[in-house]
C-alpha cells in the first residue's frame, strides 16, 4: 500500500455547490419491526456528519434512505429544499461508498471510476477524452496514480476503499454518503484513511454523512456527531458537546470510557450511600440519579476528605495509566478508574477517589 | 519438505522423537483411499468410455461413417441439436431469471421456488415424460382441442422440447443461485447510485459477475438436453426418422442387434461428454483468475 501523504492542495474536483440536506421525522419499519421511529436533522451544506451508534441503531437504514436504496415508511427528506423521496435512486445523485467496497470485479479501477459517467444518457454523457481527464484525476486525488490497469482483486482493502470513494465523486454527487467506509480495514489503514477522507472532504466540500459505529472515528472525523440508539437520535453536537455534555446515560456510556454509581440528589449536591461527595448536582432535581464518570478524570483523595471509597478487585496496565476495577458501597458496584502508573496497590486493599469531572442523569 | 507424515527431531539427551502432522492420515490411508477412488473411476467411468469407442470402431471408419450418416441416423442427430437449440436457450433465460428473482430478492414463496427447481432431479425422467402425455395426450383435458386445431404436441418435435426443458431446467439455475447469493446486492446498489438503468446494471454489472457461472451451467444443461433419454421416450413414439433423438436411435439399434451402429452414435454423444469436460477444464484454466476473482473479491 502507497503511505498516505497530505494531499495537493492545488488538486480540485468540479462540483455542484454543496447542498442542505433536512430529515423530517423519518420513520422506517421492515415488517412489524421498526427501525426507525421519527428522526430530524438538519445539516448544513458542507458539513461532514457522523452517525454513531451501535448496531442496530437505524443509522444504515437511515443513510440507505438518504440514499434511495430504502424508502422511508413516512417524512420528508429535503435536498438544497427540493424532495428528495420522489426521486429515484439514479436520479438522486448521491454518492454511496459500501463497507465491503462493492466495486464491479470484472472491470479495471479506470472503468470502475468511469462508470458512473459512462451509463448516463448519450446527451448528458462526457466526451471520452473528458472521461479520462476526470477518472485520472480522481485517481490523483485518491492517491492512486498508476494503478488504473489494475483490477479490484489485485489491490489491498484500503486501496480498494480509496477506489471505491473516487467512483463515488466521479459523478459529481450532491450528497456523499459513506456506510462504515473503514469497518473492514485494520485498525492502522483506518487511522490514515480517517486523516486523509477529512482532507478530501475539506478539499472537496461535500456535504457528507458517514456511518461508523466506531465513536473514536466519529469524534475525529465529523463536524457533528449524531448519536443514535434503538432507532432514535440520543443527541447531535459537535465531538466536544458530545464527550464533555453528553445527554443521556447512553451516550455517555457509547463515547468513551464511563463508570457509573447510583447516586442520591440532595438540595443540588450529590449522595452517596447518604455521605455527601461534596459534588454538584449540575441542575439535577433532588431524588435518585445516576453519576457518571470517565476512569481517567479522577483525582485520589488521600486525606479523608470527600471520597468514593472502594475495594481494588483488579488492577491492570492500560495504556498510560494504572486501571483499577472497584467494589463500591454494600451493593459493590464495579467501577473503574484510572491511577498514575507509578501507583501499586495490591488486590483488596482500599482506594478513596473523587472524580474532577463527571455527569449527573436523573432516574 | 518432507513427503508429509513424519519429521525426526533429536533433543539434547532423549531419544529421537517422531512427530506426525495430527491432521493428517497416515501415508497407507491416503494412498489406500487414492487408489480406492482411480480404481473405481476407471472400472465404472474410463473403462466403459473407452468400450463404447472401441466397440464403435471395430468395423473400422467405412463402417462408422456409414451408421452415423445412414438417413435415420442423421435425423435423429438432427433432431438432437435442433431440441437442444431450443430448450437450453429456454432454460438459460429461465434459470437467469429464477437465480436472480431468488438470490436477489425477498418474497413469499421464494423457499418453494428455490425447491421447486430441484423438482426434475427427484422425478424420474420417465414420470416428467408422463406428466406431458397426461397433459396434452388424447386422452387429456386439452388432448380434443390442440386436435381439432391441428396441433400435435405428443409423439411429436413439440413434446420432446417439452420434455427436455423438464428435465434439464435446473442446471443453469443451480449453477448462478449459490453465486448470485454469494455475490449480494452491493454490486447492484452501487451501479443504480451511479446512475445506471435497470438494464444497464443487467448488461454490465450481473451478468458479467455471473458469466463464467452461467456457462457452466449452460454446457451442463446442454450435455443433458442432447443425452436425455426416459423422459423423451415417453413422449417421443420413436417414429424413425421423425421423433427419435440419439439417445433413442441407439436404444433401437442396439435392440436390433445392430452394435457396431449402436455404439458409432453413442460415441458421438460420448465425444460432447468428453468436449464439454474439456471446455470447461479449459475455461477453468484459461481464466482462473478471472473466475476466481467473480467468487471472491
Amino acid at each position: 500500500m502507497n503511505a498516505i501523504t497530505p494531499i495537493d492542495k492545488g488538486a480540485s474536483v468540479a462540483l455542484g455547490a454543496p447542498i442542505d440536506v433536512t430529515i423530517e421525522n423519518v420513520q422506517k419499519a421492515f415488517g412489524d419491526t421498526p427501525a426507525l421511529h421519527g428522526v430530524s436533522l438538519d445539516v448544513k451544506a458542507g458539513e461532514l456528519v457522523a452517525l454513531l451508534g451501535p448496531s442496530g441503531s437505524g443509522k444504515t437504514t437511515l443513510l440507505r434512505i438518504l440514499a434511495g436504496l430504502d424508502a422511508p415508511t413516512a417524512g420528508r427528506v429535503l435536498f438544497g429544499g427540493d424532495d428528495a423521496l420522489g426521486l429515484s435512486v439514479q436520479d438522486r445523485n448521491v454518492g454511496f461508498v459500501f463497507q465491503h467496497y462493492a466495486l464491479f470485479r470484472h472491470m479495471t479501477v479506470f472503468d470502475n471510476i468511469a462508470f458512473g459517467l459512462t451509463v448516463r444518457p448519450r446527451g448528458e454523457r462526457p466526451p471520452k477524452a473528458e472521461i479520462r481527464k476526470r477518472v485520472l484525476h480522481l485517481l490523483d486525488l485518491v492517491q492512486l496514480s498508476g494503478l488504473d490497469k489494475r483490477y479490484p482483486s489485485q489491490l489491498s482493502g484500503g486501496q480498494r476503499q480509496r477506489v471505491a470513494l473516487a467512483r463515488a465523486l466521479a459523478i459529481e454527487p450532491r450528497v456523499l454518503l459513506l456506510d462504515e467506509p473503514f469497518g473492514a480495514l485494520d485498525a492502522q489503514v483506518r487511522k490514515d484513511l480517517r486523516r486523509w477522507l477529512r482532507e478530501i472532504h475539506d478539499q472537496t466540500g461535500h456535504t457528507t454523512f458517514f456511518v461508523t459505529h466506531d465513536q473514536e472515528e466519529a469524534l475525529e472525523l465529523a463536524d457533528r456527531v449524531v448519536v443514535m440508539s434503538k432507532g432514535r437520535i440520543e443527541q447531535v453536537g459537535t465531538p466536544d458537546e458530545i464527550y464533555d455534555a453528553p445527554a443521556s446515560p447512553f451516550v455517555f456510556e457509547f463515547i468513551g470510557e464511563s463508570s457509573f454509581l447510583p447516586v442520591t440528589v440532595v438540595d443540588g449536591a450529590v449522595q452517596l450511600d447518604g455521605q455527601p461527595l461534596d459534588l454538584a448536582a449540575l441542575g439535577a432535581p433532588s431524588g435518585t440519579a445516576t453519576l457518571g464518570f470517565r476512569p481517567h478524570d479522577v483525582s485520589i483523595v488521600p486525606d479523608g476528605g470527600p471520597a468514593i471509597t472502594g475495594t481494588i478487585v483488579t488492577e491492570r496496565r492500560h495504556g498510560g495509566a494504572r486501571r483499577l476495577e472497584l467494589e463500591v458501597g454494600p451493593d459493590k458496584h464495579r467501577v473503574e478508574i484510572d491511577m498514575a502508573v507509578d501507583h501499586t496497590r495490591l488486590p483488596g486493599g482500599q482506594v478513596a477517589f473523587r472524580p474532577h469531572r463527571w455527569r449527573v442523569f436523573p432516574r | 519438505m518432507s513427503d508429509g507424515a513424519f519429521t525426526t527431531a533429536r533433543l539434547p539427551g532423549a531419544a529421537a522423537i517422531r512427530f506426525r502432522p495430527v491432521t493428517m492420515e497416515r501415508r497407507r490411508v491416503r494412498v489406500g483411499l487414492i487408489l480406492i477412488s482411480l480404481a473405481f473411476l476407471g472400472l465404472f467411468l474410463v473403462l466403459p468410455v473407452v468400450a463404447v469407442f472401441v466397440e464403435a470402431f471395430r468395423g473400422g471408419m467405412p463402417a462408422f461413417a456409414e451408421a452415423i450418416f445412414e438417413p435415420d441416423a442423421a435425423a435423429a442427430i438432427r433432431l438432437t441439436l435442433l431440441v437442444a437449440a431450443i430448450s437450453v436457450p429456454c432454460n438459460l433465460v429461465f434459470g437467469l431469471a429464477a437465480s436472480w428473482a431468488i438470490a436477489k430478492f425477498d418474497f413469499k414463496g421464494k423457499s418453494l421456488l428455490n425447491t421447486l427447481i430441484d423438482l426434475p432431479f427427484s422425478v424420474s425422467p420417465v414420470i416428467a415424460g408422463l406428466i406431458y402425455i397426461l397433459m396434452f395426450g388424447s386422452q387429456s383435458l386439452l388432448g380434443p382441442w390442440l386436435k381439432s386445431e391441428g396441433i400435435q404436441v405428443i409423439f411429436a418435435v413439440p413434446g420432446i422440447v417439452l420434455a427436455t426443458i423438464f428435465v434439464t431446467f435446473p442446471f443453469v439455475a443451480r449453477e448462478l443461485i449459490p453465486l448470485m447469493e454469494e455475490q449480494g446486492r452491493g454490486d447492484e446498489e452501487a451501479a443504480l447510485s451511479l446512475g445506471a438503468s435497470g438494464f444497464q446494471v443487467f448488461f454490465r454489472v450481473t451478468l458479467p459477475n455471473v458469466k463464467w457461472a452461467l456457462l457452466y451451467g449452460v454446457l451442463l444443461c446442454n450435455a443433458r438436453a442432447m443425452g436425455e433419454f426416459g423422459a423423451v421416450s415417453v413422449v417421443s413414439g420413436h417414429i424413425r426418422g421423425l421423433t427419435n433423438t440419439m439417445p433413442l436411435h441407439v436404444e433401437i439399434l442396439y435392440n436390433e442387434y445392430n452394435f457396431a451402429a449402436a455404439f458409432a452414435v453413442a460415441s458421438l454423444l460420448a465425444l460432447l461428454a468428453l468436449f464439454t469436460l474439456v471446455v470447461k477444464s479449459v475455461l477453468e484454466w484459461r481464466y482462473a483468475d478471472e473466475i476466481a476473482a467473480t467468487r471472491r473479491h
